[in-house]
């Protein structure tokens, strides 16, 4: 993207960041969020709430505040409840808040002090762990920020709880999101609700894994190549990659900074939508942040029953025929094929496209992605904050902190990309991707020229087995090969947003339960 | 008797008449010779260096001791220097470049972060816009081609005063490219207008700071200057000398002065200058092995850095051992006056950059880009060519263009008014004095140009009086001083005069004497020698800013070899002066060596003031001395040749000038003895060489009476209350009622009353002391508060003194 210079609103230096920064409301924002919920909610639930509503625990919360059938220490207490009771198993969490019960009473007094409710107000929400929180430790997963706690909030955090939200606690991921099952967390392994002995997927397994058991109504992950979609599709959740620069990513541990993103998990569309209108927009910390207007995500969902039989008539949908073809099993393509059935059954017309440039991707991405992740990281050296090792003299603190604090995984992409940033070998492989990169996003934009949403699997396979593929880095990547090639449209060059608004995907959790023993 | 007379004078006014400069003459003291303290060699004392560089520092060692013995111009022969210049200018933007945290120069360690420049996990970078308009500024200025786009990179290292592991910086598509800087070269160092090239401007952040405990076992991190905005400058390689290479440097400094985009504090660090220095035998293209400096805090120490490095090279090369130039990060000792060895690098660093993608590119539009170019000030280059324009000299046009508020201050001067020369005057003279002593800038006193215009104009009307006073004192006093001394050749020193002639010496020293003249430099130095034809014939074999040496063939008394010399402050550019003086040493004839050293031989030279240092520049003199078989002459008079003119605590007494005679001169049947007349009006003493073979007849030292600088002129009076304290000219001249007095009558009328009053005194005036006129003159302009004409004055004075016809008697010893 690009921008000049005279518009001071363009680069306008930031204030100065508040330590620990306040949790100011914003009142413009309230009465936003607020409207968009009480424009499908003032009313009375059984007059126009339709089926995707009812669905939706958000609203149902919210309509259990409002109509005082509960209290929010009720919902908050019940939902505490599952979630010390099943994380001995699902062990998603790696710090969970001590003041949630206080926050869900304060919630209580505003309802009964008739206030206004913000549109979060009551929900629990679990935040990634590489998503800082000012009052919660925040470590990325990583033993080398054992302990660390930030000295603010992530701005999608800040959101959340100036949308009345309740931050419940940090999750699991594979270290600082590098890795596609959670097995790679510096703290422990969390298991597949689904199936106790299969992986969550990753990296935003515990967020997936939490939502889908029911510990918290909706959370936060994180997405640089699949990190939000693969797991959402694991656990049998709805995961929402936004498209690169919708939500700020500011307070997000950088991993590969021109692929991350914030994501969403939630049991239901609807549920998705209203956390994403909450984080969403642009933020003066994150000048590669958009500065579009957010859509009301939540307010165009339409209600099944207002629809008639085929509400997506003419809606062009492309099938990309690369996502279904060699290596991915066959209960994955049967699902995706009769998803697509059931669109041209709701009047979509489907293409089964080709996207030649698909093979390319995922190397491109592990490229990039270690790239940027071996310069991220830099900054974790034990100097200034985290846990430092050594006898004191300084290559031995660089040394030892970063050995001991980082996993295999993480030293094996920063050594990758060290490699491929370094001189002589640049050209062959950082300046290839990109071009790369370069080459996909063409394909995209030809094939989004003729269709108005593509859809592919979200990974090759169904959740696999907890050790399966630990010893094979390979298979591991491999099980990434539908997700990056959306955060590798991000483009420099043309706005933020503009082509891949339209183009975001939604994991459903179905395809995976043939294959999940529930 | 005769005398041979080394005298160093100061005056802090440049008026069109050189001759009034001589208006305070200063002091010189001597002491015995000093055996040089051994082989006292700094370098034994030099920090440990590793084993492995021991080869090195030999030879660093001789090619320091080589590179004082001769002049770099001759040692350079058949090869030439490339010099390019990295540097790294800290711009004064209020907050840092990615954040919104303040910067101030020395706070408390870690005062001014946030997490943003403390780097901490999740945090990013938002660009400062007012950085991108520094960037642009400095790039017009500097004559670039902006890029529309362009880009931030990630350059990698580890470093603990590195908060993200990596700086973001401008690495293949920088904000400008391809410019060139005019500057004019220094008069002192032969002039010239040169034209470099810049590279590159690029945008980037500063890291933080280590402080090294004292046992150094351990480190601390100061983040307050992480993040701050920087721009680096690249030059193109197109300097050849380390005087090239500080000029460079300080016209950039005037640049962003100029600007207003730094404060260009080398102190500070503001402005940093890494320098490539290389060698090359003349007409070869390929580049020599190039090695960097870095650690010169001064535009002086980068000169003799340079300097030094250059003849390390060339000895290097010479002595066929170029393989011993590696590509290495040398720094500059300032202590030591050479460059050691930082770190050699090993191959080439591998800085991994990258398009930083936390950032945004940075697109200027044309819009954007015209908008800064008219809002520029006039830079200093066009200042120069006007100021060139108006008729001023070079010198004064370096002088007021240096510094923009003093080149504010003299345009607003010239836009009320005042004739440009006049103003100059007033502004590099006493203006400029009362400044420097003060540690003031001209903009934090409180005269007005409008004022400065108002009391030049206010003496050309003759409203008030101005300086013609202190033309006659100097002459006055010359005259006594060889009148009483019989004094038949004068080395003047310090003259600050860039042209002289016959006219202006028979006025000064009466005829009969020839003279021979090295111009100042800016506004210092200058030497003017005085011989007188009758007695002697001076023939010079060679005159340098620093120094005049020739034959003095005294009829019928032989032939002496005679330097007046003025030292240099700066102990680099004073090698060239041992250098010249080893070339013309001789022991076939007697030779003196006198003057103003500007240098101490040892601690019994000073009192008070800082300690005294025995450091390169005393071992040089030493040496210097000890290899031409010179010694020093016993003398008479005050121990201590300068003083500062403080008093109290801050009075700093140094004996500078001295004499010193070859063993040929020592052993001649002359006496030789050398005087220290008495400190007036300035802040050297007068020294006087009784050289004939006559045992010295004891007159009563001359003595003048210091009137004039107790008596200051209206003008000075209006000059220094409005800057102490402000006002209108006109408002000062009612108030201490300064009109000047032109009235013939009632000067007249004043020197009645004087002479009245002083019967005594005018008895021994009429009785042959005619140096009573000063007196007289001084005390009436004393009864007229400083009002009378002067020169009206002296007229009278002069008639009434001389009208009763008395016999002017010359006393006779």
């Amino acid at each position: 993207m690009s921008f000049l210079i005279p518009n001071p609103r363009l680069i306008r230096p930031a204030r100065r960041l508040a330590l620990p920064s306040p949790r100011s409301t914003s009142p413009r924002q309230l009465l936003h969020g607020a409207a968009t919920a009480s424009a499908t909610l003032s009313s009375p639930p059984s007059n126009t709430v339709a089926s995707g509503v009812q669905s939706s625990e958000i609203l149902s919360i919210r309509d259990s505040l409002l109509s005082r059938r509960r209290t929010a220490s009720e919902i908050a207490s019940e939902y505490l409840d599952r979630l010390h009771k099943v994380e001995p198993q699902i062990r998603s969490f790696l710090y969970v808040s001590e003041s949630a019960m206080k926050e869900a009473e304060e919630v209580d007094r505003m309802v009964a002090a008739g206030r206004e409710l913000p549109p979060l107000a009551g929900v629990l929400v679990g935040v990634k762990d590489n998503i800082c929180t000012v009052d919660m430790p925040s470590t990325g997963g990583s033993k080398i920020l054992k302990g660390y706690r930030p000295a603010f909030d992530a701005t999608a955090v800040r959101r959340l709880r100036e949308a009345g939200a309740i931050v419940v606690g940090k999750t699991n991921l594979d270290e600082f999101g590098m890795g596609s099952s959670t097995e790679g967390s510096g703290f422990q392994v969390t298991a597949n609700p689904w199936d106790l002995s299969r992986v969550p997927g990753g990296s935003s397994g515990g967020s997936a894994a939490a939502v889908s058991a029911r510990q918290c109504v909706v959370s936060l992950g994180s997405d640089t190549g699949g990190s939000v979609r693969q797991p959402a599709s694991f656990c049998g959740v709805v995961g929402m990659k936004p498209t690169y620069s919708r939500v700020s990513r500011f307070g997000l541990m950088a991993y590969a900074s021109s692929l991350d993103v914030i994501g969403c998990f939630g049991s239901s569309i609807a549920d998705v939508a209203i956390l994403l209108n909450v984080i969403s927009g642009h933020d003066r910390l994150d000048s590669t942040s958009s500065k579009r207007d957010v859509p009301d995500f939540a307010n165009e969902l339409v209600s099944l029953n207002n629809l008639d039989s085929r509400p997506l008539k003419g809606l062009r949908v492309g099938l990309i025929r690369e996502t279904i073809g060699e290596g991915v099993d066959a209960g994955v393509v049967s699902a995706v094929q009769a998803a697509a059935s059931h669109l041209e059954h709701l009047g979509c017309v489907l293409n089964e496209i080709s996207l030649p440039s698909f093979s390319l991707g995922l190397p491109a991405y592990y490229i990039l992605a270690s790239s940027e992740a071996s310069s991220n990281l830099s900054r974790y050296d034990g100097i200034r904050y985290g846990n430092q090792v050594g006898n004191g003299e300084l290559s031995s603190i660089y040394g030892h902190s970063r050995a001991n604090g980082f996993g295999d995984e993480v030293k094996m992409r920063i050594l990758m990309g060290t490699y491929a940033l370094s001189a002589g070998y640049y050209d062959a492989y950082y300046k290839r991707a990109q071009q790369v990169r370069t080459l996909i996003q063409k394909c995209f934009r030809d094939a989004m020229n003729d269709n108005d949403i593509l859809i592919s699997p979200a990974a090759p396979s169904a959740a696999y087995k907890i050790g399966e593929k630990t010893n094979n880095p390979l298979a591991m990547y491999a099980g990434d090969i539908m997700t990056p090639h959306e955060g590798l449209m991000k483009t420099k060059t043309s706005e933020y947003g503009g082509l891949i608004d339209a183009l975001f995907k939604i994991a459903q959790g179905a395809p995976q339960r043939n294959s999940c023993s529930e | 008797m005769a005398s041979i007379f080394f005298q160093g004078i100061r005056s802090n006014q440049l008026i069109v008449c050189p001759l009034a400069h001589f208006s305070r003459i200063q002091t010189a003291v001597y002491c015995t010779l000093q055996r040089p303290q051994g082989q006292a060699r700094p370098q034994g004392q030099a920090r440990p260096q590793e084993v492995s560089f021991q080869e090195q520092r030999k030879v660093q060692q001789t090619s320091s001791q080589t590179a004082t013995r001769k002049p770099l111009e001759q040692n350079m022969k058949g090869y030439e220097a490339i010099i390019g210049i990295e540097t790294h200018v800290q711009l004064s933007t209020v907050t840092k470049a990615f954040c919104s945290c303040p910067y101030f120069y020395g706070s408390p360690p870690n005062s001014t972060i946030c997490p943003v420049c403390m780097g901490l996990p999740g945090t990013l970078p938002v660009l400062n816009s007012k950085v991108v308009d520094f960037a642009v500024k400095l790039a017009l200025a500097l004559n670039c081609e902006l890029s529309v786009t362009s880009k931030f990179d990630r350059k990698q290292y580890f470093y603990p005063d590195l908060p993200k592991g990596y700086q973001i910086s401008q690495f293949d598509i920088p904000i400008a490219t391809k410019g060139f800087i005019d500057l004019d070269l220094p008069v002192e160092f032969g002039g010239g207008h040169k034209r470099f090239g810049i590279t590159r401007v690029h945008m980037e952040e500063d890291a933080g700071k280590l402080l090294h405990s004292d046992s150094g076992s351990y480190s601390q991190v100061d983040l307050n200057r992480a993040g701050v905005p920087l721009l680096e400058i690249v030059s193109e390689p197109d300097m050849r000398s380390g005087l090239e290479a500080a000029e460079y440097a300080a016209e950039l400094q005037r640049l962003v002065r100029y600007l207003g985009v730094s404060n260009g504090n080398m102190q500070e660090g503001s402005l940093r200058c890494d320098v490539n220095v290389s060698i090359r035998p003349r007409g070869q293209l390929e580049l020599g092995t190039k090695v960097e400096i870095k650690n010169m805090n001064s535009f002086s120490a980068m000169n003799r850095a340079i300097d030094y490095e250059i003849s390390r090279q060339f000895l290097l090369h010479s002595q066929g051992q170029s393989d011993q130039i590696v590509q290495e990060t040398r720094l500059w000792e300032e202590g030591y006056q050479k460059t050691v060895t930082m770190r050699k690098k090993e191959g080439l660093a591998d800085y991994r950059y990258f398009p930083e993608p936390d950032l945004p590119e940075v697109v200027v539009s044309e819009d954007y880009i015209e908008n800064i170019r008219s809002s520029l000030p006039e830079l200093p280059e066009l200042k120069r060519r006007r100021y060139e324009k108006m008729g001023l000299s070079m010198q004064d046009v370096l002088f007021l263009a240096n510094d923009i508020s003093v080149a504010n201050f003299f345009d607003s001067t010239l836009e009320n008014g005042a004739e440009a020369k006049l103003a100059a005057n007033w502004i590099m003279g006493d203006i400029a004095a009362y400044l420097k002593n003060e540690h003031l800038s001209i903009d934090e006193v409180k005269l007005t140009p409008q004022e400065l215009a108002e009391l030049i104009s206010s003496i050309k009307g003759g409203i008030i009086s101005g300086k013609i006073g202190k033309e006659k004192k100097a002459s006055l006093y010359l005259k006594e001083v060889i009148k009483s001394n019989d004094i038949f050749f004068l080395g003047i020193l310090d003259t600050k005069i860039t042209n002289i002639d016959r006219k202006d010496i028979d006025s000064l020293v009466g005829l009969d004497w020839d003279f021979f003249h090295v111009p100042s430099a800016g506004l210092s130095g200058g030497i003017l020698v005085i011989w007188n034809s009758r007695i002697a014939r001076f023939h010079i074999l060679e005159s340098s800013s620093q120094l005049v040496i020739g034959d003095l063939d005294v009829y019928q008394k032989g032939m002496w070899r005679i330097a007046s010399v003025y030292g240099n402050k700066n102990n680099y550019v004073r090698r060239s002066l041992w250098n010249t003086l080893d070339r013309f040493s001789t022991n076939d004839l007697p030779m003196v060596v006198g003057g103003d050293f500007n240098c101490l031989l040892n601690k019994e030279d000073k009192k008070g003031g800082r300690r005294f240092i025995f450091s390169t520049g005393q071992i040089e003199m030493h040496n210097f001395i000890s290899r031409n078989d010179l010694h020093e002459v016993g003398f008479l008079g005050p121990r201590f040749t300068w003083c500062n003119n403080k008093v109290g605590a801050e009075r700093i007494l140094e004996k500078l000038d001295r004499c010193f005679v070859n063993s040929l001169a020592l052993n001649s049947s002359h006496r030789l003895m050398v005087r220290h007349l008495a400190r007036i009006a300035s802040d050297h003493c007068p020294i006087v060489l009784n050289l004939l073979g006559f045992p010295p007849t004891y007159k009563k030292i001359f003595k003048f009476e210091n009137v004039w600088a107790s008596n200051p002129t209206s003008s000075e009076v209006i000059l220094f209350e409005l800057i102490a304290k402000g006002g209108t000219v006109q408002k000062i001249i009612e108030e201490k009622d300064l009109v000047q007095i032109v009235d013939p009558g009632a000067i007249e009328a004043m020197v009645d009353k004087i002479l009245e009053e002083n019967p005594k005194q005018l008895q021994q005036y009429r009785g042959g002391k005619t140096k009573l006129q000063g007196f007289f003159a001084g005390q009436v302009m004393k009864e007229s508060k400083g009002k009378a004409n002067p020169t009206l004055l002296n007229k009278i004075l002069s008639e009434k003194l001389n009208a009763k016809k008395f016999p002017l008697i010359n006393h006779l010893f």
